[in-house]
């Protein structure tokens, strides 16, 4: 119906809500067991044994085939377990890099020792993974990179830094984004990806604390570090197209809009059955936004069943979805009552605590905010 | 909301006859005859009435919402959304709706309209402010203590207004003994009405916000400043995306209420979102598209402005973004914070 974008209205097919009631019924098991505590959003989260529970459920790597260990469920079938976990808050850090995004690009790109090796140990939760793009002096301009690689007898050797690397000292592997060749006839050109063994020589990672003090994302040195040339993925020079044609699913996931969902609970929550003008404004105004973000984000889902690549769409739900979750914390300090307790024992202003400290990180990770402005000018002809 | 028949066909009509210059005549105070007959002849002010499989359903709600999308693209100077409601109101109480165009009562939800015996008949008696084209029409349908009766035009005193968009909005004082009044059919109440006519303006805006999307761009592509396109500038880009990502979310929650009144879905959730959000996006998007087309959208000569004061008049109607924010607060106040995301995937249980 737009001349620029599309975004088609898409019901859950039953079976979704199925799903939808067994996954809840887990995360309702989970939490009488007292086995976590919802905490942070999908970044903050990590727990080794929450992760291979989930895989023993075939909750992980869920639509990949069978032959991999998968369950060769729909794409919507696996959302649906996502915003679930998400909303409740569930520890995901560990799987989430390799279930959302290297999984899928082995699948696609890799060869078939890779897949052999690695999917059923995605699966089963056992095996986690980091993304190692940005670089020091790389960040937005990704194309402009110098970790290198080099090819020398039996594989390649890589020298380089990569750095906000996400859970890499807890991951088992990274996709390493590095420069195997000339940038000609563009920048795009000579860029590969390589899965890298952390345990591999030559190679420390250095945690970087961030200013809410914890430590999520790291420093990656690579020095002579060797990698075996069954670990390229795809062909070398591969790498731009491939980091490229992941965006839609790394950008429109209800992990983009639900970052600080459960302050917005605690909130209601807050505010009682009874709420005075003001709170009710508040939660009617940023309910109305999430209402809209996740049908946005499920009309993505439904074009990604499809196998269509909604990258312009994806921009979108991103860029609104994110600054909603900043804009819960501003709106919640102003109106929300307050000081009942300090912010270790009170649920909300632990939460709120969390969203305003955190909330810097949500229009940077993934992709900034100005470059998915860009994209979406892009898509509007206008560059 | 696709592509449909309906859609492809009220876009042709609106596209060759709400011309930039009927518009303005309209606004100065002539009626466009012309194009309510094409509307009439179309059936497009019978959508809602004649496709009811009962009285008062809401079959007919999404090709009312083609249509308007369609009327709001165009700033369409004509009662068609009051015309739709009055006369499938009527029509779900059994009473024959006239020709022509029609608006209803109430508009608001503090009206002390009142309906009470009078004989063999009813009197009906209050008042209404800003109603959306009193003065152009032929009657007025009207719904009060659960009866509906069909007033003629000049059984009401009437001062006339206008909107910001110059469309008629007039004070109305009722006080008439009304011939034809029937119980209002089961399930249709001042309250549907009133989230009925908050949908209208969240479709119409939905419309309009597109148009402004496109002729935005347009503008940005063809407008040479410094030596290039003034869509070259990065600022005006992300200005642009901004706009765009408001008016995509306004297309997807309108479409949702739309989906919710045909009873798949949460007709009072969804409705108060919608007017709530697409309500926002109408300020932000009309601010910015105006920001972007600099002096010239400022001027009567160029049509942005039918466009944005139409978003600025429908936000205001059938109530403001707070007072459905508002609503909606309350809607998920009450049901508590651990339903909140059961109702958000619409699996309450």
């Amino acid at each position: 119906m737009s001349d620029f974008f599309r975004f088609d209205p898409l019901t859950l097919p039953p079976e979704c809500e199925r799903l939808r009631a067994e996954v809840r019924g887990f995360i309702a098991d989970e939490k009488a067991a007292g086995r976590w505590r919802a905490e942070g959003d999908f970044a903050s989260g990590h727990s080794p044994e929450f992760s291979r529970r989930l895989g023993q459920r075939g909750w992980i790597g869920m639509t990949w085939p069978k032959q991999y260990g998968g369950q060769e469920r729909s794409f919507l079938e696996r959302y649906v377990v996502t915003e679930e976990l998400l909303a409740a808050g569930a520890p995901v850090g560990g799987h989430w890099v390799a279930d959302r995004q290297s999984g899928p690009l082995l699948l696609r790109f890799g060869n078939e020792t890779m897949r052999r090796e690695i999917l059923p140990r995605i699966v089963a939760g056992e095996c986690f993974f980091c993304i190692g793009m940005s670089e020091p002096d790389s960040g937005s301009d990704l194309a402009s990179i110098r970790t290198k690689a080099v090819p020398v007898e039996g594989g390649w050797q890589i020298n380089g830094r990569k750095i906000w690397t996400s859970n890499a000292h807890k991951a088992h592997f990274m996709i390493a984004l590095c420069r195997t060749g000339p940038a000609e006839p563009d920048r795009h050109h000579g860029l590969s990806q390589l899965v890298v063994d952390l345990k591999s020589p030559g190679i420390s990672i250095r945690p970087i604390k961030n200013l809410a003090g914890a430590a999520h994302f790291n420093e990656v040195v690579f020095d002579d570090v060797f990698i075996a040339a069954n670990r390229m993925i795809g062909e070398p020079g591969d790498g731009w197209k491939q980091v490229t044609s992941e965006l839609g699913y790394e950008r429109s996931g209800p992990e983009r809009f639900l970052s600080t969902f459960r302050l917005l609970v605690e909130f209601v929550r807050r505010a009682g059955p009874d709420p005075d003008p003001r709170e009710a404004e508040a939660i009617g105004r940023l309910v109305a936004q999430l209402a809209t973000l996740r049908r946005m984000s499920l009309s993505v889902a439904g074009m990604l069943q499809r196998g269509e690549l909604p990258n312009l769409e994806a921009a979108v739900v991103k860029d609104l979805g994110t600054n909603l979750e900043k804009e819960i914390p501003e709106i919640v300090r102003l109106v929300a009552t307050r000081g009942r307790a300090s912010n270790q024992e009170d649920l909300m202003e632990e939460a709120l605590a969390h969203g305003v400290l955190n909330a810097p990180s949500f229009t940077i990770r993934g992709g900034t905010r100005e470059i998915l402005r860009g994209i979406v000018a892009r898509g509007l002809g206008l560059r | 909301m696709s592509d449909t028949l309906v859609q492809e066909s009220a876009r042709r009509l609106f596209s060759d006859l709400a011309t930039p210059a009927l518009i303005n005549a309209a606004e100065a105070g002539t009626f466009p005859a012309e194009l309510w007959d094409a509307v009439e002849k179309a059936g497009f002010a019978d959508a809602l009435a004649a496709a009811a499989d009962r009285p008062g359903d809401l079959a007919g709600i999404a090709d009312v919402a083609a249509i308007l999308h369609e009327a709001g693209r165009f700033a369409v100077p004509l009662p068609l959304a009051e015309t739709m409601l009055a006369r499938w109101l009527l029509a779900g109480a059994g009473i024959g709706p006239p020709q022509g165009p029609l608006t209803f009562l109430p508009i608001a939800r503090a009206s002390d309209l009142k309906a009470r015996r009078e004989g063999s008949g009813w009197r009906l008696a209050g008042r209404a402010t800003a109603v959306p084209w009193a003065r152009q029409a032929r009657g007025i349908a009207v719904l009060a203590d659960g009866q509906v009766a069909l007033l003629p035009a000049k059984a009401v005193d009437l001062r006339p207004g206008k909107s910001l968009a110059g469309e008629p909005r007039d004070d109305l004082s009722v006080d008439a003994v009304a011939d034809a009044v029937k119980p209002a059919p089961a399930g249709v109440d001042a309250e549907l009405l009133y989230r009925l006519g908050a949908l209208t303006r969240a479709v119409l805006m939905a419309g309009a916000l597109e148009e402004v999307l496109r002729i935005t761009v347009q503008y940005a592509n063809d407008r040479v400043q410094f030596g290039r396109p003034i869509a070259k500038f990065q600022a005006i880009q992300q200005q642009l995306a901004v706009l765009a990502e408001n008016v995509a979310a306004s297309g997807v929650i309108a479409a949702a209420a739309v989906e919710a009144a045909s009873g798949s879905g949460d007709f009072p959730f969804t409705v108060a979102g919608a007017k709530s959000r697409v309500g926002e996006a109408a300020g932000r998007v009309a601010e910015m598209a105006h920001q972007v087309h600099g002096a010239i959208g400022f001027t009567h000569e160029h049509r942005l402005h039918h466009l944005t004061r139409r978003l600025w008049s429908w936000r205001d109607e059938f109530g403001v973004e707070s007072d459905w924010s508002m609503e909606l607060g309350r809607i998920v106040a009450a049901r508590g914070a651990d339903s909140l995301w059961p109702l958000l995937t619409g699996s309450v249980v």
